[in-house]
């Protein structure tokens, strides 16, 4: 890590709007996953990945 | 973190052999049916690969629309979280097709440079495939009938026919009576891909990588940023000599195009390109 001023400047505006935006963002993808998670989605995905797709594959 | 950069290619080999780690699919030509599948890994690696420890999250997302009966919100949520955290950092240090992409492109012939304005146009494609291809059709057909097909994964993905087609057909029997015209097809379009990858960087990351496009949203709001510090610029552009995504770094370092393979901030000769996770006001 560099050391010295800081003069770099967020992409998207003043420092603690652009931590906010994140923080957001990142709260709002927990939240999905925790639905996700509520309602049984993850057991769909596994049960999709524990057999051969044979669309994937090219095949189906 | 330059000596990141510095070990970007260990790093990929090492992701690549992690998130593909079951040995014994290989061995006997099956897959990893193991709890881990559950959980859908960052970047574009076929659930169908003998090796495959965990989902991809591009596929588990059409399946998920294809049922045509809810939005998909734990793959949708586990998607957010990599591209909030990390944004496209993933594709250059942890996509596995990527790596092969790289690979492909250090063949020392002669390379091609795709016309600015071509360029500039083609690179809207990724966009359209993940909306069309990856969303809309998968979520209609859905809809409908409550069976919509993965239409990426079906006609376009080249990691599942390479990571999970051509070994999972080389080694079983009673799947080389099955394949016809479709898999011809998914072979053709890989061997294309692979062969331009010799010439042009990573031109399925560039033009087609419905998940590079949806991370590409992020890079400019992600925790892991890319800086330029203006004080110690000295405009000499060779950061966007080096570039091999021909991102305009001293402008928008930032963009959806960015890999961040980090190549802009080794070969800066004053240090002024810097990244790092920002996790304070």
């Amino acid at each position: 890590m560099k050391k010295g001023r800081d003069t770099s400047y967020s992409p998207i505006g003043s420092r603690r709007w652009a931590l906010a935006v994140r923080l957001g963002i990142l709260a709002l993808a927990m939240v999905f996953i925790g639905i996700g998670i509520a309602r049984q989605e993850h057991l769909e995905v596994l049960q999709k990945a524990v057999r051969i797709c044979l669309e994937c594959i090219g095949i189906g | 973190m330059s000596g990141m950069y510095r070990h970007r290619l260990k790093i990929q080999v090492l992701a690549a052999a992690l998130l593909n780690g079951y040995v014994l699919g290989f061995q006997k030509g099956k897959i990893f049916t193991g709890k881990a599948k559950a959980f859908c890994v960052p970047v574009l690696n076929c659930y169908s690969c003998p090796g495959a420890l965990g989902s991809c999250p591009i596929g588990a997302l059409q399946t998920a629309l294809g049922a045509g009966h809810h939005v998909p919100f734990y793959v949708l949520g586990l998607l957010m979280v990599f591209g909030i955290l990390a944004g496209r950092l993933v594709c250059g240090f942890l996509c596995p097709f990527g790596l092969v992409q790289d690979l492909l492109y250090k063949i020392p012939i002669k390379k091609r440079k795709v016309p600015e304005k071509i360029d500039r146009k083609a690179r809207y494609i990724k966009y359209g495939v993940l909306l069309v291809m990856a969303l809309f059709l998968p979520a209609l057909m859905g809809a409908i009938d409550g069976i919509g097909a993965p239409y990426f994964c079906q006609y376009l993905c080249p990691a599942g026919t390479l990571e999970g087609g051509l070994p999972l057909v080389g080694m079983n029997p009673a799947l080389q009576q099955i394949i016809g015209g479709l898999f011809q097809w998914k072979v053709l379009v890989l061997l294309g891909i692979l062969a331009a990858s010799a010439v042009i960087h990573r031109p399925f990351c560039r033009y087609l990588c419905p998940l590079g496009a949806f991370y590409g949203l992020f890079n400019r709001f992600s925790f892991y940023q890319m800086e330029v510090r203006k004080d110690k610029c000295i405009s000499c552009k060779r950061c966007e000599e080096v570039c091999p995504m021909t991102v305009s770094v001293t402008e928008n370092i930032n963009s959806g195009e960015c890999i961040r393979c980090g190549r802009c901030r080794t070969a800066c000769p004053t240090d002024a390109i810097i990244s790092r996770f920002q996790v304070k006001k």
